[in-house]
């Protein structure tokens, strides 16, 4: 009873912390808000502060993902009519959805995909094509979105699964190329001009209206915000089934010693384009939703930079670890958009991210827990 | 003499220039051990690993149970009847005890996506029924192990990750058992106690037919009936180990006595 008070204490501080982040503008308490981030993240992993924290959560996950959904609706109520905030909410939402694909993929069956952003951008051009031509549910829609980029992936995999190493990745990078060039000469997807997405309606929802019931007023982004949290805990509740079963422990082989795999009766090729599969649907279904919401897309936004990006958020949170590649991606996403002078050099920071993360933490900020199939999670 | 369960005839497997099997002929009947000896690089792991697929045979055949295996793939090696261990212990070291134990019962276990995410308390009952299996097994070898099935196995050291090793290759219960040096880091005592604990399961699933790789010769006395000496990828000798060991052709291969 006592440890869940002390998680609670801490995610109400994590909450404020995020919610004075969202609100600050002047650089200069951004900087300083980053800073005592930095310093309250080094105290905690010198003086191990945290232990009791992540026992009780880690030993208690459904109360821990209630705490952090919590957390979500709090913030996002709190800045309900700040758009910009909630616009970067949402994104840090839909981008964790898809680094939990990505981390199927990686994470667990070590397929290491180099166009996350382009199945990313598969599922938004999808979104765009039905939503202009099609008169289908736009919540099929985001299904439809998550199927084309895991088709996509199965067939770009299928020819080369008999090859072993690095040529998957090899086949990822060219596609990611690819994909971009190919968007920009094609003028039927709008070429480099892009597409535009009308509104999203689910039911007699409109999108894009603001919100007002009675006294409560806020910004259309809340819906949004609603669905990608609904996203997360689908994707999350996917992951982490699939990581406590059968599929988990065969997928986690195949990464770890494909020789013993194959001994001992596992179908490799089988296990990757599963993964892969899986992966891309999901990285698929959250590119869908992120078009609708910026209600515009072009080549730009899919770019063999923004997949590194994914993958680095990977590295940075710890493979395989649902919640650090969360906690990474807030990290990632919030830090250039408030703290405008990296802006500009963001690519060079995530590369010294990377490099410090594999050099002095390579388990990530938040390591994978170890798997128990039998009994109580321990930390 | 009974049909074998496994022969084969004419066994070959070159990588480039050098033969690691030329033309072996070997015979394991069902229900025995069988010592394969001989100095390093005289082909025995190569035979395992032609044996269960990973390397293709260049010429001859292998027949298990009657059926050929020749040109299958480990997979289906695997399937049909034969588990190994390997020569430098190959546990997925971050994952725990027991789910490598599941590993090597992949082929008993349901696989299917939507089972997995869905199915959860059917799931939860087959982990269940598994756990008890497994632990019913590595209680043979050392009960305090049985106990420790949720500690990831790069915490154990080297005597119970072979033991591990050797509880993943027989939990799915095959009729063929292929271990390779499985005293390799151990002591003398750990590795006779080792072998004990293996006939002891020999015993209990009643049937099971091992071949064995080992250099400590101690062992082979102990615990085989018969061996056979390869070197350079052939049969140099064959019967038991009381007369292979004074055969000249032996002695001077592994002692390169005159």
């Amino acid at each position: 009873m006592r440890s869940r008070a002390i998680a609670a204490l801490f995610t109400a501080l994590v909450t404020a912390y995020a919610w004075l982040l969202l609100r600050a503008e002047s650089q200069g308490a951004i900087a300083a808000l980053i800073l005592v981030g930095i310093a309250a993240g080094i105290l905690a992993m010198r003086t191990q502060l945290l232990r009791p924290v992540a026992r009780s959560l880690g030993s208690n996950e459904r109360f821990a993902q209630g705490l952090a959904f919590a957390a979500v609706v709090v913030i996002a109520l709190a800045l309900r009519d700040d758009d910009f905030a909630l616009l970067l909410l949402t994104r840090v939402l839909i981008v964790i959805v898809a680094c939990l694909g990505l981390n199927v993929q990686f994470g667990y069956a070590g397929v290491v995909n180099f166009a996350g952003a382009s199945f990313f951008g598969v599922g938004g051009y999808t979104a765009a094509v039905l939503a202009s031509s099609a008169r289908l549910p736009h919540l099929l829609v985001l299904l439809a979105g998550g199927v084309t980029a895991a088709l996509a992936g199965t067939v770009l995999l299928l020819p080369i699964l008999r090859t072993r190493g690095h040529y998957a990745a090899l086949i990822t990078i060219a596609f990611a190329l690819l994909f971009r060039t190919f968007l920009e000469v094609n003028d039927a997807l709008g070429g480099p001009q892009g597409l535009k997405l009308g509104e999203m309606r689910i039911g007699p929802l409109r999108f894009n209206d603001p919100i007002s019931a009675g006294p409560f007023e806020g910004s259309f982004y809340l819906r949004y915000i609603a669905v990608a949290l609904v996203l997360v805990a689908l994707a999350f509740a996917v992951v982490q089934r699939l990581d406590r079963s059968w599929v988990g422990v065969a997928l986690d082989t195949v990464r770890l010693d494909e020789i013993a795999a194959a001994s001992f009766g596992m179908d490799i090729a089988r296990w990757k384009i599963a993964a892969f599969t899986v992966g891309n649907f999901i990285i698929g279904v959250a590119g869908a939703l992120s078009a609708f919401m910026i209600g515009f897309i072009a080549p730009n936004n899919y770019s063999f930079a923004e997949s590194l990006i994914f993958v680095s958020i990977l590295l940075l949170g710890g493979i395989g670890s649902a919640w650090g590649l969360s906690l990474a991606t807030a990290i990632v996403i919030l830090l250039p958009e408030k703290f405008q002078i990296i802006q500009e050099y963001r690519f060079l920071m995530f590369a010294a991210l990377v490099v410090l993360t594999l050099l002095f933490r390579p388990v990530g900020l938040v390591p994978r827990p170890l798997r128990r199939l039998v009994g109580p999670p321990l930390s | 003499m009974t049909t074998p369960l496994l022969s084969c005839r004419r066994l070959t497997r070159r990588f480039g220039g050098v033969v690691a099997l030329d033309g072996l002929d070997l015979e394991v009947e069902a229900a025995s051990v069988l010592g394969l000896i001989g100095p390093n690089g005289s082909g025995k792991t190569t035979f395992f690993n032609v044996v269960t697929g990973l390397f293709p045979a260049n010429a001859g055949e292998i027949r298990f149970a009657g059926a050929p295996i020749t040109s299958l793939r480990p997979q289906a090696v695997h399937r049909a009847g034969i588990a190994r261990t390997f020569q430098r212990s190959r546990l997925c070291l971050p994952l725990s005890i027991f789910d490598n134990l599941m590993v090597g019962n992949h082929q008993h276990l349901d696989h299917r996506l939507w089972f997995n995410l869905v199915r959860r308390q059917v799931l939860r009952r087959q982990i269940e029924e598994n756990y008890r299996a497994a632990r019913e097994l590595l209680h043979i070898f050392d009960p305090p192990l049985a106990d420790r099935m949720m500690e990831p196995a790069a915490r154990i050291p080297m005597i119970d990750r072979r033991r591990v090793e050797v509880c993943r290759a027989l939990i799915s219960r095959p009729k063929l058992l292929l271990l390779d040096e499985p005293s390799a880091g151990m002591t003398h005592e750990e590795t006779l106690r080792l072998m004990d604990d293996i006939l002891e399961v020999q015993q209990k699933l009643g049937g099971l037919t091992i071949i064995l790789i080992e250099h400590e010769m101690s062992v082979i006395e102990r615990v085989t009936r018969r061996c056979v000496v390869l070197n350079y990828g052939r049969k140099i000798a064959e019967g038991a180990y009381a007369e292979v060991s004074r055969d000249p052709e032996v002695r001077e291969a592994y002692l390169g006595l005159e």
